[in-house]
Parts: C-alpha cells; structure tokens; sequence
C-alpha cells in the first residue's frame, strides 16, 4: 500500500492551490508571517510548498531526506496560514503537518535533533535533558507551596523550570500570586512535561502517555483548578487533555491574574512608566483567541503606554519557538529568524519594553535581542515580572 | 562541490542556493496544468547587482535563467522547460519611493500586490494602484510584464501601459534603465525618449526587470460593487458600451457561470463604482443605473442587483477548490468587446464537452477598446485525467481565441507557437533579430517564445 493511503488527509491534501494567500499577515504588509517561509525566503519553506512537499513523498514521487524532514519540521504550528488561507480546508493545515510528520516518525525518520527532542522527553520529562531532580531549581530558595490540594495547581512546564531566564518569570508569578492571596500550589520534581510539543511534533504515543500520567497525577492530588505559566501547555491542558478524560478548568496565568485584578486582589498601583509593546503568543492568541486578556492587564497598569506593533492579535508573527523549535532550533542564525524580526517589529513601535506571556518567547526573543545588539534600546520582560513591578514586588 | 552550484552561493549566499530534490521539485511546478520541469538550480538573490552576476554566470556557463515571481501566471511561463538557474526574484522587496504629487511608486521586482496595497492603505491611503485579481503574492512586475489588468483598467487600461520606467539586467549582464529615471531625473514617465520597450509580453525572454516604477491613482474615500444582471448574452457588448460610455466606473466585469446553478445561462455584471461623497456616490449610480441601464429593467430584459460597499482587497479567488480538486487554469484572451456572445457560448460548449463546468468572465480594458475575457477549467490535482481534460479544453480555447479574432494573453507554449504561426513574417523577422541581439547565448526563459 502506498504511504498516501495511510495519510490521515490524503483526500484532502491535494487542495492546496499553493496561491500564497498563507504567507501573508492579517493585513497583508509582507510575505513574511509564515515563520520558516520568512527565515529561508524559498518556496519549499512556505505553507504550500511544505504541502506539496509532503505530498510528493507521501505518493512516493520524492524520497525521504534529512532536509525534507528539517522542512516539515520548521513549520512553528503557528496557524498563521490557517487564518489567511481563504479555502474551507484551512482548519486541517496544521493537522496535515503534524500528521505527516507523524508518518515520518512512524518510519524512525526525523532530523537528529528532533530525535533527541523526543528522547530527552521520554526519558527525562523535558527536552532538554535535564535531571528530573532539577526540576525545582527554579523554586529554590523561595516559600512556595507544594500542591497539596489548594485552589489553583501552578504548572510551571520545562521552559520556566530549568531555562536561568524563564525561571524569573515561573518566580514573578508565584510571588504574584501570593502577594493576591490566591490559594496555589506546584508540583516541583513530581511535574511532568505537558507534551504541547510532542502533539505537535507528531509523536501521538509518547503524548499520550504524557497526558495520562500528568491527568492521573493531577486527579490523584484532587487538582480541579490548573493555572499555566505557559500557553502551550495551557493549550495542551485545554483542549488535548479532555480526550483522555482530563477535565479539568485549565486557565493562562494572565486570565487568573486580571480575575484577581478584577477583585481588587492585585495590586498595579505602582504604575510601569515605560511605552511598551505586547507580542501575542500564538498558543495563546491564535490557538486560543486570547487576544484581549493580556492587553486589559497591561492597560490596568498606570503610567504603561501601550503601543501596538504592525503585526499584533491574529496577524502576529510567530516567535520561531513553537513544535518544538526553541530547542530543536530549525530556524534559528541569520537576521532573518522570525525571532529577530519581531524583536525589530517591536523597536520599530519606539517601545523600550517588549512584553511576552510565554516562556518561550522570553527566551527566544531575549536572545535575538542579543542578536539585534538592542539590548540598550529594548527589554524583553514577561507580563508576570511587569506586574511584580507595578505592584511594588522586589 | 559543483563549479556553478559554488559561484551561486558565493554570488548571493549559501542558504539562498540550492540544488537539493526538495527545491527543484517545487520550483519544477506551475500552479496550473502544465508539466513539470526541474531547474538545475533556485537562487533568490536580493540585489540587482547578485542578478547581474547571476546572469553573467549563466552566460559563462551556457545555462539557462528563468525569472519568478509571484509563479501565478497560471501558463507555465516560469516552469524551466529547459532547466537552469530558476531566480525567485521575491526578496527583492523594498518599496523604494512613493511620489504622493507625482502619483508613482517605485518598487523592486519582488514586491508583491498585496503588500503594495498595504503599504499604500497604511501611509497613502489617497492613492491606489490598479490591483489584478489574481493571489495577492503575485508580483506588481510580474503582472505588469505580463500585460496584466487589474482593477482600474476600465479608466486607465492595460497595467503595462502604467509603467513609467524600468531597471534591466539584459541577457548579456549589462544594467540599464528606461523612461525618465535613464537620464537621472526622477521615475515620473516612460516618455517621451526613443521606444525601446522590449520586455513586455516576452516571458523575461529579452531581460530581468529588477525595479519598475508604476503610476498610482486617486483612492476615493468611498469604493463599492454595483451588480447588473441580463438573460440574453447578445445584450452584453452594448450594455458594457453605456456603461464604459459614462466615465463612471472603475471596473467593468461581465461573469457567467454553471455553478451555482440557479446563475446558468445568465449574464452578472459587477461594476466598481468609487467616490469622496455620498453626493458623488449618488450621481454617478444614478448615471450608471437609471439613465444608462435603465431601460432593460424597465423593458424586464435585466435587473439591477443592488450596491455593496467596501472593496475587498485583495480579491479571493475559491475557483481551485471548486469539488475539492485543488487546481483550476483559464485561457485568457485579449478580445473586441463585441465578440461577448460568442466567447460565452463557444466556451460553454468546449466545457461541457469535457464535463467541467463552465466559467466565463470578461473585464473591460479602456473604455470599451477591449476585454480581457478568461475561459476557466477547474480540475482535481490528484486525478490526473481530470488535469489531461481540462488541458485539451485550454487548447482548444487557445485555438477558439484566434479563430474568434482575439488575441490570446499570456500564451502558454501551445499558445505562444499558434501565434507564431500567423504572425506577420516581418514582425517575426524583426523579433527573431530583437531577441538574437538581445540574448545571444539563448539563455533567458527558453521554451518561451521558441522558433521566433
Ligand atoms: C485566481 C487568479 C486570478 C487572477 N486574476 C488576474 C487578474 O485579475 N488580472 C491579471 O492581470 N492577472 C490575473 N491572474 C494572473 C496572474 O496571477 C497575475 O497576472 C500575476 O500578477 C502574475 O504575476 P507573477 O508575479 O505571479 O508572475 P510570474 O508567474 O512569476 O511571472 C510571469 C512571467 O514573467 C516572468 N517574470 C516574472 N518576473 C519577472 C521579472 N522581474 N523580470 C523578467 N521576467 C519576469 C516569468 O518568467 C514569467 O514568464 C490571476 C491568477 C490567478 C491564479
Ligand atoms: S495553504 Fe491555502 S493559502 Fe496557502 S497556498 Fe495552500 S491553498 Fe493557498
Ligand atoms: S503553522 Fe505557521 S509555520 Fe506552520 S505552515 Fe502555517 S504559518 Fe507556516
């Protein structure tokens, strides 16, 4: 049997035009929203030609290489093509993606570093290879609660627990969430990766049993209520976990934390006196439509002057971290990675603060600052470490 | 390491080269039905002066160049037929200056429609430029060497007659530049020097444009879509002749189609109609509907449909996913608007000969001097019986188009080779020279316009 006779969508995969429409942004300023597109500048790269691409080795017209594979797998599963592709198959794209790469995984062929990915995960519960018992570095030294049955389970996942710099945002919303009185509490060493990434990555079993370890763990600790400091797992939590049966009220932090604001809990008096501009986390923004909590969190902040870059909402440019790739790195180097693009998206708007609501843009995007030499010119902070400020936390 | 393969990425860079399957299998494709054929190489430079290396290489080399752009011509004009170094000329761009007085931009060669239209939206929203129907990543010089029509054509023509000056890399590797920016004054006309327009309609055959300077129009504040619609075809010509005769549209279209079916058989008209104020609105629909088509609805030979406001930029075309088949190709004509009738009813019959069903549309060039009327084909990419169908419609539509006494636009290979066929001997001849003189080596595009 043909490959393509297996492929989940081979009925409809053919249906791509391959007219561009998915390169675009909301409002059509460049060619440049489809991150690996953007990063390499060739055809192969773009939404439609990774289509075909697959394709084409699906119906055994081209073989398998490492390079097709390193294609598949840059795609970031921002969604950017699904909002502009104006053909009723464009709630599939991402799901041809993952599915096609899942093919490929079935066939043990994937780029090494997509493989070592996976590995760390399996066997450590974070891609990056890191010791389990490293989990909590990132709460030392610090009062916070272990879970044991409070309101609110504060998934931390593996960018805020080991990454030196996502670390100080996981800490920022503990001290947050404390300081408002809200009942929470984290699971340390004994979290698990959420597996967001391995969905996406097209590994089904491995997420699977990442699932149900995590829901059998949360259900054992009586765990209703569960606060993410990062979209993709917030993501995966919302709307994977329920089809293994974990149904649980899945929040992102910025939602609780403007709940709490709402109340009277939070406090941002202190003010942020800075222009800052907001970088929509796709996990949170196009996967998940949430565009306006984050931006009524920031507007309740005095002295914070909101300032909108070009591409905002659902026509953001993707940081080039998501499937993985703030790790696996396929689009990383050169001025061109969607990472330094948005970093200069953000300078252009005259801001001297680039908020982020995702640990892996943090990191991602402080890097290319780096990059771009704008360190002078422009901070990278997570929305939590902000508020910290506002509310007079040091 | 290949010799070429190395002097390319020395040229422009290495992660802007390739010859690796996955790059050659997808730049061997059109959009369309046309077969595939790989290039040897993909470059996208980013500079004129990377082009001109680029096509000197090729002349060292005796390779072929094809030029890309927006690859949406839908007639494999940009397919290697003989393979080569493919250049995807879409990083080139920049959007060099807008002229807000002098009402033109100039553009590099890689800026596409829709950014265009953006970037004018954004920072000159009184100015607009005549936008082609087709997928907003086709490039403004793409469409314009094509002799493309957009969405002002009714008022100001054929979007290669908007085109106030040119920067060439000629087959050879030699820069230069045509119109008023050839003796250092600003891009603002194409006039009045010495004629040596040579690179429209060629393919990129004669030449490389990497910059253009197109002119742009008043944006009215206000921009909508009027809707006509007559049973009898015949009616056609002379309801496009009142209509043009007003001065009061932006866009003239007639549309016929199978699908959805209650609309067989029946003629739709859209007509553009923009304005500063209600009042203009006003006048000129009173203009376009009561006084100069007011009489077939009165006589209940048409019916005015009624006026949406907004246009939609860039336009969607779902055609290629009409039954799931993810592909659709048109003949395009350049024709006398008086041949309406014909055109629709003989392309009704070559497609329900071959079992697809029929879509004819033809949008007003100047004020009635022409249409361009489309014959489109939809087929299914993964059956490709369907793709042979819809391929011996297209020729045999590309035959109808000069029996009809049309000229068939943007002619594929099959079409390119009738045309020659009766071509005046001394045009020929004349061509024949142009392009030896011009591309010695033969390397530019060849396939296209082969035999001249
Ligand atoms: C759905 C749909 C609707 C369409 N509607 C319209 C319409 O309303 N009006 C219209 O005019 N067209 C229309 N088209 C046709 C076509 O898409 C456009 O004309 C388009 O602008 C062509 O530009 P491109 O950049 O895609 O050109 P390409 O296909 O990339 O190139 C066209 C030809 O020019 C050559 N070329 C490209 N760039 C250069 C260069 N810089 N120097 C030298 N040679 C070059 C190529 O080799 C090729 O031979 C439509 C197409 C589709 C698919
Ligand atoms: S995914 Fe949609 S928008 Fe993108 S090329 Fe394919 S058909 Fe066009
Ligand atoms: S999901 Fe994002 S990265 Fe993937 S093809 Fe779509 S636009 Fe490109």
């Amino acid at each position: 049997m043909m490959p393509l006779d297996t492929y989940e969508f081979n009925d409809v995969i053919h249906r791509c035009f391959r007219c561009g429409y998915c390169k675009f942004p909301t409002n059509w300023m460049d060619v440049n929203n489809c991150p690996p597109y953007a990063r390499f500048r060739m055809e192969s790269y773009s939404c439609g030609g990774r289509l075909w691409l697959t394709r084409a080795w699906l119906n055994e017209t081209l073989e398998w290489s490492e390079h097709l594979a390193e294609i598949l797998y840059s795609c970031t599963t921002c969604r950017n093509c699904e909002v502009k592709c104006p053909l009723s198959f464009n709630v599939d794209i991402v799901n041809m993606v993952v599915a096609a790469r899942s093919e490929m995984i079935e066939r043990g062929k994937v780029p090494p570093a997509v493989r070592r990915f996976l590995e760390n995960i399996d066997l450590h519960g974070n891609p990056y290879g890191s010791a389990r018992s490293r989990r909590d570095s990132w709460m030392q030294g610090t009062d916070i609660e272990r879970y044991e049955g409070q309101e609110y389970l504060y998934y931390v996942g593996c960018t805020g627990s080991y990454d030196t710099r996502a670390q100080r945002s996981a800490r920022a919303l503990a001290t947050l969430l404390g300081k408002a009185g809200a009942s929470f509490g984290v699971l340390g060493n004994h979290e698990n990766c959420d597996g967001n990434e391995v969905h996406k990555l097209g590994e089904a079993g491995l997420f699977e049993m990442l699932a149900q370890d995590n829901i059998e763990r949360f259900k054992a600790l009586g765990a209703k209520k569960i606060v993410t400091l990062s979209p993709h797992a917030y993501n995966a939590m919302k709307n994977l976990y329920p089809l293994y049966g974990g149904d649980f009220q899945v929040f992102h932090y910025t939602e609780l934390l403007y709940e709490l604001f709402k109340e009277g809990k939070l406090d941002v008096s202190n003010g942020f006196d800075a222009r800052l501009t907001y970088h929509d986390p796709c996990f949170l923004g196009r996967w998940n439509d949430g565009y306006e909590t984050p931006r009524r969190l920031l507007a309740a902040v005095p002295s914070l002057r909101l300032a909108e870059m070009e591409k905002s909402r659902d026509a953001a440019l993707c940081c080039g971290g998501g499937a993985g790739n703030f790790e696996i790195d396929l689009l990383g180097g050169g001025d061109s990675s969607p990472a330094r693009r948005r970093v200069r998206h953000a300078a252009e708007t005259g801001a001297t603060v680039l908020a982020v609501a995702c640990p892996k843009c943090l990191v991602m995007l402080e890097d290319a600052l780096k990059a771009e030499e704008l360190e002078e010119k422009l901070a990278v902070r997570d929305i939590a470490e902000i508020l910290t400020e506002a509310g007079g936390i040091r | 390491m290949n010799a070429i393969y190395q002097a390319l990425a020395d040229i422009v860079d290495a992660e802007h080269v390739s010859d690796r399957p996955e790059e050659l299998y997808i730049y061997s494709f059109d959009l369309g039905t046309a077969e595939p054929h790989r290039p040897d190489y993909v470059v996208a430079p980013r500079t004129t002066g990377q082009v001109r290396e680029i096509v000197r290489l090729a002349n060292r080399e005796k390779v072929p160049v094809v030029p890309l752009g927006g690859g949406l011509s839908l007639a494999g004009l940009a397919v290697p037929l003989k393979g080569g170094i493919l250049i995807d000329l879409k990083r080139m761009d920049r959007i060099l200056e807008v002229n807000e007085k002098g009402r033109y931009a100039v553009l590099e060669c890689g800026v596409s429609q829709g950014q265009l239209t953006s970037y004018l939206a954004a920072h000159h929203p009184g100015l607009t430029h005549s936008e082609p129907g087709a997928p907003p990543a086709a490039t403004v010089a793409g469409n314009a060497l094509i002799h493309g029509q957009g969405d002002l054509a009714q008022p100001y023509g054929f979007n290669s007659d908007q085109v106030n000056g040119l920067e060439v890399v000629l087959p050879t590797g030699e820069v230069c530049r045509f119109g008023s920016c050839a003796i250092g004054a600003s891009w603002f006309t194409n006039h009045p020097l010495p004629d040596v327009g040579l690179f429209f309609g060629w393919c990129g055959t004669t030449g490389l444009i990497t910059k253009l300077s197109i002119r742009l129009y008043p944006a009215k504040r206000i921009r909508g879509v009027g809707q006509f619609v007559v049973e009898d075809e015949e009616l056609v010509p002379e309801i496009i002749g009142r209509v043009t005769g007003t001065q009061m549209a932006e866009d003239v279209i007639a549309y016929s189609r199978a699908i959805p079916p209650f609309g067989l058989g029946l003629q739709h008209f859209t007509v553009n109609i923009a304005a500063n104020s209600e009042k203009e609105l006003e006048f000129k629909q009173e203009l376009i509907w009561d006084d100069a088509l007011g009489e077939y609805i009165r006589r209940g030979d048409g019916g005015y449909l009624g006026f949406t406001r907004g246009l939609e930029h860039p336009q969607i075309s779902k055609t290629s996913d009409y039954k799931k088949g993810g592909g659709f190709e048109y003949v395009g004509s350049i024709m006398p608007i008086e041949k309406y009738p014909e055109c629709y009813r003989r392309g009704r019959e070559i497609s329900e000969r071959h079992d697809i069903p029929y879509t004819v549309t033809g949008r007003c060039v100047g004020v009635g001097h022409s249409m361009m009327f489309a014959w489109t084909y939809a087929f299914n990419r993964a059956d490709p019986e369907t793709m042979r169908q819809a391929r011996e419609a297209l020729h045999e539509t590309d035959d109808l188009v000069l029996e009809l006494g049309g000229v068939i636009w943007k002619p594929g290979t099959y079409g390119q080779q009738l045309i020659l066929g009766r071509l005046d001997p001394g045009t020929r001849a004349l061509m024949r020279r142009i392009k030896e003189v011009l591309d010695p080596g033969g390397i530019m595009n060849p396939g296209n316009w082969e035999g001249i």
